[in-house]
C-alpha cells in the first residue's frame, strides 16, 4: 500500500516536472526557474549516490544544470524527465570522478615539500618589486592569446567557478582549463625569464 | 535550500532562456541522413554499371551478402549514432550495428578464397585498388560532414562513441556504394584495401566528430 503510494507521487512529480520542462522548451521563464529549483535535491541525490567527494558536490550540481540548459532540446516530453535528468546527472557525476582520478595520478599532495626544498633562483617578489611589478605582468599578459586571457580573467581575476565562467562565456569547461593551463605556463615561463 | 551559487546559476540559466526546437525522433533523423546517401547514389548509379553490378551480385551470392551487410551496418549504425545523441540512451545502443556488420565482414572475408576457388576470378590489380580506397575515402567526406552536422543538433554525453558509431555508418555506406563502380570480383588485396579503408573512416570521424561533438557551445547547442 505505502509502496503504491510512494510509487504515485513519483509519477506525479515526473508528470509535473515534465509539463515545466515542455513549458521551458517554449521559453517559459517561470516554469524553468520553478523546475530547476525542483530538480536541485533530486541532482543533489543522484551525484551523492555516485559517490561523489563532498567537496565537489556543488561543481557537479552546476555542471549537471548547465548540461540540462544546453540539451534541453533533446527532452521528448512522451519521455521519463526524472530518468532523463538522472542520467545527465549520473554521467557528469561519472566525468567528475574521472577527472579528479586523472589529477590525482598527475598530483602529490605534500604540504611541507616548500620548507623542505627551498627555491634556489633569486627572490621572485623582490625582483618584481624591483622592476615594476604591475609593468611585468602586464607586458607577460600581453603575449597571451585572447582565449587564454579570457580564461585568467574569468577564473583567476573574477574568480568564477568552472560552470559560471563556461556559461558566461560559451566556452566548454574543458576549453576554459586547458586555456589557464597555458596562460598560467606562459606567465610562469615569461615571468622567470625576467630572471 | 539552494545555496547562493545555486540560485545564481538558476537565474542566469532561467534569464538565459530561449525557446527552442524539440529533436525530431532518431529514427526520422537517420532515414534523412540515409535519403542524403541515396541522393548521392543516383548519380553514382548513372556513371557506374548498374546492370553489371547486378550480374556480378548474382553470380557470387557471398557478395550480395557483403553488399546487404554494408548496406544494413550503415542503416543500424546511422539509427544508434543518432540515438546516441540523446543524453538519457543507453550506450547498448552502440551495440545495434554488430549483427550486420559482422555479416558485412563474414561474407567479404569469404571472398578472400574466391581466387582460388573460381578459376576465372579477376583479381585486382594495385592500382584498381587504390581506386577503392579512393572512392571509400572521398564519399565519406560528403557523408561525414552531413552526419556531424546532424548528429551536433543533439546532445551527446558519449561524444567519442557517438562518433565512432557515425564514422562506421558513413563507411559502411561508402562500402556499399562503392559496389556501382567496382567492375571485378573481391579478393585478398582488395578486401584488405577495404578493411584499411573503413577503419581510416572510423579513426578519422572519431578524432575529429569527437571533438566537434564534445566541445559544443551554449549558442550552437541549444538556442
Amino acid at each position: 500500500m505505502a509502496e503504491t503510494q510512494t510509487s504515485s507521487l513519483a509519477d506525479e512529480t515526473d508528470r509535473r516536472r515534465s509539463a515545466l520542462m515542455a513549458a521551458a522548451q517554449t521559453g517559459d521563464r517561470t516554469a524553468y526557474e520553478a523546475l530547476l529549483r525542483d530538480c536541485l535535491p533530486m541532482i543533489r541525490l543522484v551525484i551523492r549516490r555516485q559517490g561523489v567527494a563532498p567537496d565537489s558536490i556543488d561543481d557537479v550540481v552546476q555542471e549537471t544544470l548547465l548540461t540540462l540548459h544546453r540539451a534541453r532540446h533533446t527532452y521528448d516530453p512522451a519521455r521519463s524527465f526524472n530518468a532523463w535528468l538522472a542520467t545527465i546527472a549520473r554521467r557528469r557525476a561519472i566525468d567528475e570522478q574521472r577527472f579528479r582520478g586523472r589529477r590525482m595520478l598527475r598530483e602529490d599532495h605534500d604540504p611541507g615539500a616548500l620548507e623542505d626544498y627551498p627555491d634556489l633562483k633569486p627572490d621572485a617578489d623582490a625582483l618584481v618589486t624591483e622592476q615594476s611589478r604591475m609593468t611585468l605582468v602586464s607586458t607577460a599578459m600581453q603575449s597571451l592569446t585572447p582565449r587564454q586571457r579570457e580564461a585568467i580573467e574569468q577564473l583567476a581575476l573574477r574568480d568564477r567557478s568552472l560552470a559560471e565562467a563556461s556559461l558566461a562565456t560559451g566556452r566548454s569547461k574543458g576549453s576554459l582549463k586547458v586555456n589557464l593551463h597555458r596562460a598560467l605556463h606562459t606567465l610562469r615561463e615569461k615571468l622567470a625569464g625576467k630572471d | 535550500m539552494p545555496g547562493d551559487r545555486e540560485t545564481d546559476i538558476i537565474r542566469m540559466l532561467s534569464a538565459d532562456l530561449a525557446p527552442v526546437r524539440r529533436l525530431a525522433s532518431p529514427g526520422w533523423r537517420a532515414a534523412a541522413w540515409l535519403a542524403g546517401v541515396v541522393l548521392l547514389a543516383l548519380p553514382l548509379s548513372l556513371l557506374g554499371d548498374v546492370q553489371g553490378m547486378i550480374h556480378r551480385l548474382g553470380a557470387a551470392p557471398d557478395m550480395t551478402l557483403a553488399a546487404i551487410g554494408s548496406a544494413l551496418t550503415a542503416i543500424l549504425a546511422a539509427i544508434a549514432a543518432f540515438q546516441l545523441t540523446l543524453p538519457d540512451r543507453k550506450a547498448a545502443w552502440a551495440l545495434l550495428p554488430l549483427p550486420a556488420a559482422a555479416l558485412w565482414i563474414g561474407a567479404s572475408g569469404f571472398g578472400c578464397f574466391r581466387n582460388w576457388i573460381v578459376a576465372d576470378t579477376h583479381v585486382a590489380s594495385m592500382r584498381e585498388t587504390m581506386d577503392c580506397l579512393t572512392f571509400i575515402l572521398a564519399i565519406s567526406i560528403p557523408l561525414s560532414l552531413l552526419l556531424i552536422l546532424m548528429l551536433r543538433r543533439g546532445y551527446s554525453l558519449r561524444p567519442n562513441l557517438t562518433a565512432v558509431i557515425g564514422g562506421l555508418a558513413c563507411a559502411s555506406a561508402a562500402a556499399t556504394l562503392l559496389n556501382f563502380i567496382h567492375p571485378f570480383d573481391a579478393a585478398v588485396t582488395d578486401l584488405v584495401v577495404h578493411a584499411i579503408a573503413v577503419g581510416l573512416v572510423v579513426v578519422v570521424i572519431r578524432f575529429i566528430g569527437g571533438r566537434l561533438l564534445a566541445d559544443k557551445r551554449i549558442s550552437a547547442s541549444a538556442m
